[in-house]
């Protein structure tokens, strides 16, 4: 097919949303093909049983657990098992922390009239489109000259990890505070509860599956996060999974950073998969059972 | 009245509530304003702030009153004219041609996910959705695995009797490009599919019945319905594309395909004076990215407004 006769074809499939074309399936089809390819092949050589990153030499674990003496694999090599061990300890840091704060901003928010709320909306909506190289040159900057009293490392990375993904957590919670209104807690109150029972008992059941799909989101940009973890970054022994991806991957490395990466692909996929199911299990059950109204049915005093 | 204060104060109890609902923004507040407020401002602070006499470090000069341009002025004289100008030349050329190309292959693919899938709909979004869950990093690295002079994509190239190929990692303008393209384009995509998917169907009959033709009810209708799609796709991708220095350093580390957020990385780290040079160009960044996010704004804002008439 000649390149005339592509692009017409292309216009013609995407121009004609009744038409059925074997153009757009295609072209979507090598994107997928482009998009996942390098990948899966970085992941198979993680397996390989050589040391080349390309050419195969038969399936092996070396790479992820094998031989202590050697000190080759994720688990055996000291630089890959810290950066592991990192990564996990600031996502899981940064989760616990930065969900409730989040949860908490997200009601005040939403509740709060008066002077201050414009102005706090808008503080927690700027981190959102601010491009990660200038809150890394911000965080850096006021850790180095003014709070220099934090040390650089697991600290600082775990407080700018917390400050990117706070406005995360009120966006997914605000979506769900909307849809829930204020009918179930004014019943609540009507029935007797104080406002604060009635967050308690009503208000943060309902709030579960957002919750939950919040600590999962965190931990999955946290530990996801290249420009903050590098910007803020202490000795050695504070490097995560991604910066560790940065500095290694021109040195021509062993397929042990390609499993180092893998293990990371399956943590995130995990952590978003759970989430996923989770936020839907729960959202199913609620659905079932006449919904909100019996959490509030059963509330009790 | 007393009932009428009680429903002024809305659902709250009078009194103790006041403070209740500022009670629970006040920890996330405090923390955005220590943690982001702050910093941002001592960009502001370092890049017109001093040099330290003794060690050679920037110091941070808080009051604006004090404010020294020196640092500025020397960055400006480089943007225009000198290495600087050069690279920010480059990065708005690489991240011109990276969108078009995100565009170009995005658009038909987000259009077929969101109209035309059929029945497994689910699993072509699983597909362009696996992405966004896959390390940046990993993704750069995948392409340093094939790239590299005994990668796979030589060996292939070896296959069919090419076999003095060049390095592709060592400044290859293209190699850089489509690494952008390929790590930046699930993020236009999904708000391009988000735009598409909305789109009624009955709008589209209601074209084919006034008797457009497909090509019209593309060009007339559904271009112009996802066109907002495609500006919030394209900001998404640029915004991060402007500030990255990554890609370039992984997949050439060359000087020729320096990029501007390259000269920000190195610029900072250096702890005399080139931290406020770091800052003045984070800056400079902040100010371009800050116009395009206001055009972005104004333009989608606009074309609601048309909407309503």
């Amino acid at each position: 097919m000649s390149g005339g006769g592509a692009t017409r074809s292309l216009r013609s499939a995407v121009s004609n949303p009744w038409g059925k074309s074997r153009l757009l399936p295609f072209v979507t089809m090598l994107y997928v093909l482009w998009s996942t390819i390098p990948v899966a092949i970085a992941v198979l050589f993680s397996f390989n049983s050589g040391r080349s990153r390309s050419t195969w030499q038969g399936f092996s674990t070396r790479w992820y657990v094998g031989d202590p003496a050697a000190a080759e694999s994720v688990l055996y090599d000291q630089s890959l098992r810290f950066a592991l061990a990192q990564s996990v300890r600031l996502a899981v840091l940064t989760m616990l922390v930065a969900t409730p704060i989040g949860v908490a901003l997200a009601i005040g928010l939403a509740r709060w009239r008066g002077r201050g709320v414009k102005a706090s909306n808008l503080l927690m909506l700027i981190p959102l489109v601010t491009p990660e190289i200038v809150m890394g040159v911000a965080l850096f900057l006021v850790f180095d000259k003014v709070y220099d009293f934090v040390p650089f490392g697991t600290w600082t990375q775990f407080l700018g990890h917390v400050t990117f993904s706070i406005s995360f957590v009120v966006i997914i919670v605000r979506g769900r505070l909307f849809a829930i209104g204020r009918d179930y807690e004014e019943a609540a109150m009507d029935l007797g509860a104080s406002p604060l029972q009635a967050m308690r008992r009503v208000l943060l059941p309902l709030l579960a599956p957002a919750l939950l799909a919040s600590f999962a989101i965190v931990f999955a940009i946290s530990i996801d996060d290249f420009v903050i973890s590098q910007f803020l970054l202490g000795g050695a022994d504070t490097v995560t999974i991604p910066v560790q991806l940065y500095s290694g991957a021109r040195a021509a490395p062993p397929p042990s950073l390609n499993a180092l990466a893998t293990v990371l692909m399956v943590i995130t996929i995990g952590a978003v998969a759970a989430a996923g199911l989770l936020f839907r299990a729960l959202n199913k059950r609620r659905g079932e059972g006449g919904s909100a109204l019996e959490s509030v049915a059963g509330f009790e005093m | 009245m007393p009932t009428n204060l009680a429903s002024g104060a809305e659902y709250d109890t009078v009194g103790q509530r006041r403070w209740v609902w500022p009670g629970f923004a006040l920890p996330g507040v405090a923390w955005l304003v220590l943690l982001f407020l702050v910093p941002f401002y001592a960009i502001f602070a370092v890049a017109m702030g001093q040099l330290d006499p003794v060690l050679q470090r920037a110091t941070p000069e808080w009051n604006p009153i004090y404010w020294d341009l020196t640092v500025f002025s020397k960055v400006f004289a480089d943007l225009f004219g000198g290495q600087l100008g050069v690279i920010a030349l480059r990065t708005l050329a690489y991240v011109f041609v990276a969108s078009l190309l995100c565009l170009i292959i995005g658009y038909p693919v987000a259009y077929f996910v969101s109209r035309k899938a059929g029945r497994w709909r689910w699993l072509w979004l699983l597909l362009i959705l696996a992405p966004f869950w896959i390390n940046y990093l990993m993704r750069m690295m995948s392409w340093v695995n094939l790239l590299s002079p005994d990668g796979q994509i030589n060996k292939w190239l070896e296959a069919f009797g090419i076999t003095n190929p060049p390095d592709w990692l060592a400044g290859s303008h293209l190699v850089v490009i489509l690494g952008l393209v390929y790590g930046y384009i699930p993020f236009f995509i999904l708000p391009l599919f988000a735009a598409l998917d909305r789109i009624d169907d009955a709008t589209l009959e209601a074209a084919r019945d006034l008797g457009a033709r497909p090509s019209q009810t593309f060009w007339r209708v559904t271009w112009p319905m996802s066109r907002n799609g495609v500006l919030g796709g394209l900001v998404i991708i640029m915004l991060p594309m402007f500030g990255d220095y990554y890609t370039p350093t992984l997949l050439s580390g060359s000087p020729r395909t320096r990029m501007y957020g390259n000269s920000i990385d190195q610029f900072i780290n250096q702890t005399t004076s080139g931290g406020a040079i770091g800052a003045a160009l984070t800056i400079i960044l902040m100010i371009f990215v800050g116009g395009l996010m206001v055009y972005y704004l104004r333009s989608i804002n606009r074309s609601s407004q048309e909407a309503r008439e």
